[in-house]
C-alpha cells in the first residue's frame, strides 16, 4: 500500500472518529441546562416541542468509552493503511500460531499411530474411533456417515473395490485422490443401437432381470472390441484402471437398463480429491486403517 | 409568503395507497418468511419445483419484507410527515403518484424474477439490472419529492424525523447506484463490475447500511413523529438528537466490514469495521434514549394504549439489537456467531422487534387519520396484535439465540485427539428443535399480521367519502397570516 492510501485510510478513520469527539464536546459545552429541564427549543412541528435537556451523562461516558477503547485498539492493531500495529499481529500469523500450537500437541498421538500397522491398528478400538471421528469430518459427505456411499460415492463397506483395497491401495487412493474421468461417453462411436446392445449385455454379465437375449449376443461383440479393454475380457475390471468389475452385481451408479445404458452414452467421470495436503501422513495412515477395518470385522 | 391558494390540501392520497400495501406487502412477506423457515424443518416442502425451493424463496422473503413492507411504510410515514412537519403539500402530486406505482412495479417484478431464478447473488441487491435502474429512477423521484417538500416548508428549522429520512433517502441512493454497477451481458444477466474482496465489501458496504440506513435511519424518522405525536410529549432532548444523528450517518456507513471478519478482506480493514461497529453502540442508543424518555411523564399512557405499546416496545428491540450488533462485531465474539442462527436470530431481533413493530405502530396512529376517524375499527384487536406481535419476536429470536451460540460451541468442540466432536450434521440435528420454534414464532407474528388486515378493512370501511372530505378541508395546509 502506498503511503498516499496509508494516509487517506488513516485521515478518515481518525477524521469520523475524532468528529465525533469533537461533536460531543461543541454540543456539551453549549448546553444551557446540566440537569432536565422543561425548557423547550421554541419550535413546534405539527404540534411536536423539543426539550432542550442535556447529554445524559452515563451516555456520554460509554460514547466516550467506545470512542477511547477504538483508538487504544487501533494502537495496538493494524487499522490504519499499512500501519502494522504494536505487535505485528495478522490474522494470517494468529492461524499460523494457532495450527503450529495444535500439532505441537496433537502430533505425538498420530505419531504414535502411524508406527502401527494397518491391519493390526484396525483392531485397535480407540484408535478406531479416533478415525471415525476423521471419516466423519472429512470423508462422509460423500461416502455416508456409515460409508455405505451413494450414487456414485463408492460403498466402503462391501469389500469390493475399484483400486484395490490393500491397505497401500487404501493408502494410496485417499493420498492422492482418484481421477476416475476414465469413462468415456460412447454413444459417437458405437450408435444408439449399440449402447443399448452393450448394455444388456452388461446386464446379462450380472444375470440381471430383463435382458433380451439377442440384444446381448450383438452387445457382447461391441464389448470384446471396445469395453474390454478397461473392463477385461470377462469384464472383472482392473484395479489398476479403476475400472469397475460387471459381474458381481455392484453398481456405482445404478444396474437398471436406462441407467446401464446412460453409463455407456454419456460415460462417467467421478473424483476422488487428494488428502495430502489437508490430513497428511499420519492421519492419513489412521483414517486407512479405519477404511480398511470395515470391511475386515 | 401570502401565495399559497385557498385549497390546497396534503396529499393524504399517496400516503393511503402506501399504508395499505404496507399491509399486504407485510403479509406476503412474513408469510413467505414461514413457508421457508417450515422448509428448513420440514425439507420435503422444497417439492421438485426450483421455483419452490428454499434458495429461491429466501431472497424473496428478505426483499419483499425489507424492500415492499419496509419500504412502503417509508414512503407512506415519509410522505405523511414530511407534509405535516413542514406544512406544506407534497412538491409534485405527479412524481408522488409515480413513486407509488413504480415501486409497485419493481416489488411485483421482485416476486416474479427471483423465484424464476434470476438474481445477480448479492445479498439484499438480488434483482437484476433491468429492475436496478427502475429502483434508481423510482428512487430520484422519491429524492426530488421528498426534499422538494422540505424546501416548501413554513417554518427556518427542519423537523427532526425529516434529517433522518432525508440521510437515508440520499445514502440509499448512493448505495444502491455504487453496489449495484454492473456490465450487462443480456437482458436478465449481468456481472458485478468489482472482484474479488473488493466486490465483497462493497456488497457489505450496501448490505449493512440495508440494515444502518433502510432499516435504521429511515425507521428512526418514524420514531421522530410517531412516539411524541402519540403520546402527546415533547421529544427529550434536541441537543441529543444533533449528536447522534450526525454520529450514526458518519458512522454506520464504516460498519459493514464485519460482515468480513476472517476472510481475504484484509485485515486493516476488518480492523477498521470492527472499531466503527463498537463506537456506533452510542450513537444508535442515542435514538432510543430520545425515544424512551420522550415517555417521561406519559407513562401510564402504556396501561390504555396499544399503539403507544407498540411504539415502546420496538425501542426496546431497538436497544437490544443495537447492543448486539456492536458485541458480535468485535472479532472473539464473531469467531463464535458468524455463519450461525445467531446473526438470523440477530437480524429478526431488528427486522420483527424494531422495524415491523414501529411500522405497526405508526400504521394504527396512521391509518384512521387518512380516512377521517378517530382511532381503528377495533381498539381491543390492535391489542390482540401487540401480544401476538410480541410474543412471536421472542419466540423466534430466543430459538436462534439457542441455536446459534449451540452451532458455534459445536462447531469448534474438538477432542482430546484433535479431531473435530461433532461432525456438522450433528450440529444441523440439533438444531431441529430452535427450527419448529422459529416457524411457531413466525406463525404468531404473521397472524398478528391477519388480525392487522381485517382491522385496517374494517377502518377503511367505516369511512366515508364524507369524513375524507372533512379531514381535507379540517387538515388543509395552514396559511402564513
Amino acid at each position: 500500500m502506498t503511503s498516499f492510501w496509508t494516509g487517506w485510510i488513516s485521515f478518515i478513520v481518525l477524521g469520523s472518529i475524532f468528529g465525533c469527539a469533537w461533536l460531543l464536546w461543541v454540543t456539551r459545552k453549549s448546553q444551557k441546562f446540566d440537569t432536565e429541564t422543561e425548557q423547550t427549543m421554541g419550535h413546534s412541528f405539527d404540534g411536536i416541542e423539543e426539550y432542550d435537556n442535556p447529554l445524559p451523562r452515563w451516555w456520554l461516558v460509554l460514547f466516550m468509552g467506545t470512542i477511547v477503547f477504538g483508538l487504544g485498539y487501533l494502537v495496538v492493531y493494524p487499522g490504519l493503511g499499512s500501519y502494522k500495529g504494536l505487535f505485528g499481529w495478522t490474522s494470517a500469523n494468529q492461524w499460523e500460531a494457532e495450527v503450529k500450537k495444535a500439532e505441537e500437541t496433537y502430533a505425538p498421538i498420530f505419531a504414535k499411530l502411524a508406527a502401527t500397522p494397518i491391519e493390526e491398528l484396525a483392531k485397535d478400538d480407540n484408535a478406531m474411533k479416533i478415525g471415525q471421528r476423521l471419516f466423519a469430518n472429512n470423508c462422509a459427505v460423500c461416502h455416508g456417515s456409515t460409508a455405505h456411499g451413494a450414487t456414485g460415492f463408492p460403498n466402503l463397506t462391501d469389500n469390493d473395490w475399484l483400486y484395490g483395497g490393500s491397505p497401500e491401495k487404501i493408502k494410496e487412493t485417499i493420498t492422492g485422490g482418484r481421477n476416475g474421468s476414465a469413462m468415456r461417453a460412447w454413444k459417437d462411436e458405437i450408435g444408439e443401437e449399440g449402447v443399448k446392445q452393450v448394455a444388456n449385455y452388461v446386464r446379462s454379465l450380472s444375470n440381471q432381470e430383463g435382458v433380451d437375449e439377442a440384444m446381448a449376443a450383438k452387445g457382447a461383440e461391441i464389448f470384446a472390441a471396445n469395453c474390454f479393454v478397461c473392463h477385461g475380457k470377462d469384464g472383472k475390471g482392473s484395479h489398476d484402471m479403476g475400472a469397475p468389475n460387471l459381474t458381481d452385481g455392484i453398481w456405482l451408479y445404478g444396474g437398471t437398463q436406462a441407467i446401464v445404458e446412460a453409463t455407456v452414452r454419456n460415460g462417467r467421470g467421478g473424483v476422488m480429491p487428494s488428502f495430502k495436503d489437508k490430513l497428511g501422513e499420519e492421519r492419513i495412515h489412521l483414517l486407512a486403517a479405519y477404511i480398511y477395518s470395515l470391511s475386515h470385522r | 409568503m401570502n401565495t399559497v391558494s385557498a385549497n390546497e390540501t396534503y396529499n393524504y392520497k399517496v400516503v393511503r395507497q402506501f399504508a395499505i400495501m404496507t399491509v399486504v406487502w407485510g403479509i406476503v412477506g412474513m408469510a413467505v418468511g414461514v413457508l421457508i423457515a417450515a422448509q428448513l424443518v420440514w425439507p420435503e416442502l422444497n417439492t421438485h419445483y426450483p421455483w419452490f425451493h428454499f434458495g429461491r424463496l429466501r431472497p424473496l422473503h428478505t426483499n419483499a419484507v425489507i424492500f415492499a413492507f419496509g419500504g412502503c411504510a417509508l414512503f407512506a410515514t415519509s410522505y405523511y410527515v414530511v407534509q405535516r412537519t413542514s406544512q406544506a403539500p407534497l412538491f409534485s402530486n405527479g412524481l408522488a403518484s409515480f413513486t407509488f406505482w413504480g415501486w409497485q412495479a419493481v416489488i411485483v417484478l421482485a416476486a416474479i424474477t427471483l423465484p424464476l431464478g434470476y438474481t445477480t447473488s448479492k445479498e439484499y441487491a438480488e434483482l437484476e439490472w433491468p429492475i436496478d435502474i427502475l429502483i434508481a429512477v423510482v428512487w430520484v423521484a422519491y429524492a426530488i419529492v421528498f426534499f422538494g417538500t422540505v424546501a416548501k416548508r413554513k417554518s427556518k428549522h427542519i423537523y427532526v424525523a425529516n434529517w433522518f429520512f432525508g440521510a437515508f433517502i440520499i445514502t440509499v441512493a448512493i448505495l444502491h447506484i455504487g453496489n449495484s454497477m454492473a456490465i450487462p451481458v443480456s437482458a436478465m444477466k449481468s456481472y458485478s463490475i468489482y472482484a474479488g474482496a473488493i466486490d465483497a465489501m462493497v456488497q457489505w458496504w450496501w448490505g449493512h447500511n440495508a440494515v444502518g440506513f433502510f432499516l435504521t435511519a429511515g425507521f428512526l424518522g418514524i420514531m421522530y413523529y410517531f412516539v411524541p405525536k402519540q403520546a402527546e410529549r415533547p421529544v427529550y432532548s434536541y441537543r441529543l438528537s444533533i449528536v447522534h444523528f450526525w454520529a450514526l450517518i458518519s458512522i454506520y456507513v464504516w460498519a459493514g466490514a464485519h460482515h468480513l471478519h476472517y476472510s481475504a478482506l484484509p485485515d486493516w480493514a476488518q480492523s477498521a469495521g470492527m472499531v466503527m461497529s463498537l463506537i456506533l453502540l452510542a450513537p444508535s442508543w442515542g435514538g432510543m434514549i430520545n425515544g424512551m424518555m420522550t415517555l417521561s411523564g406519559a407513562w401510564h399512557k402504556l396501561r390504555t394504549d396499544p399503539v403507544l405499546r407498540f411504539l415502546v416496545v420496538s425501542l426496546s428491540f431497538y436497544g437490544m439489537s443495537t447492543f448486539e450488533g456492536p458485541m458480535m462485531s468485535i472479532k472473539t465474539v464473531n469467531a463464535l456467531s458468524h455463519n450461525t442462527d445467531w446473526t438470523i436470530g440477530h437480524v429478526h431481533s431488528g427486522a420483527l422487534g424494531w422495524v415491523a413493530m414501529i411500522s405497526i405502530g405508526a400504521l394504527y396512529h396512521l391509518i384512521p387519520r387518512l380516512y377521517g376517524l378517530k382511532e381503528m375499527f377495533s381498539v381491543k384487536l390492535v391489542n390482540v396484535h401487540f401480544w401476538l406481535a410480541t410474543i412471536g419476536t421472542v419466540l423466534y429470536i430466543a430459538a436462534m439465540w439457542v441455536n446459534g451460540i449451540m452451532q458455534g460451541l459445536m462447531w469448534r468442540a474438538v477432542n482430546e485427539d484433535g479431531t473435530l466432536t461433532y461432525s456438522f450434521v450433528q450440529a444441523l440435528n440439533a438444531s431441529y428443535p430452535g427450527y419448529a420454534v422459529r416457524v411457531l414464532g413466525g406463525a404468531v407474528f404473521l397472524t398478528g399480521m391477519l388480525v392487522m388486515a381485517y382491522n385496517t378493512w374494517k377502518t377503511v370501511r367505516q369511512s366515508d367519502a364524507k369524513a375524507i372530505d372533512a379531514l381535507a378541508q379540517a387538515d388543509s395546509v395552514p396559511h402564513a397570516v
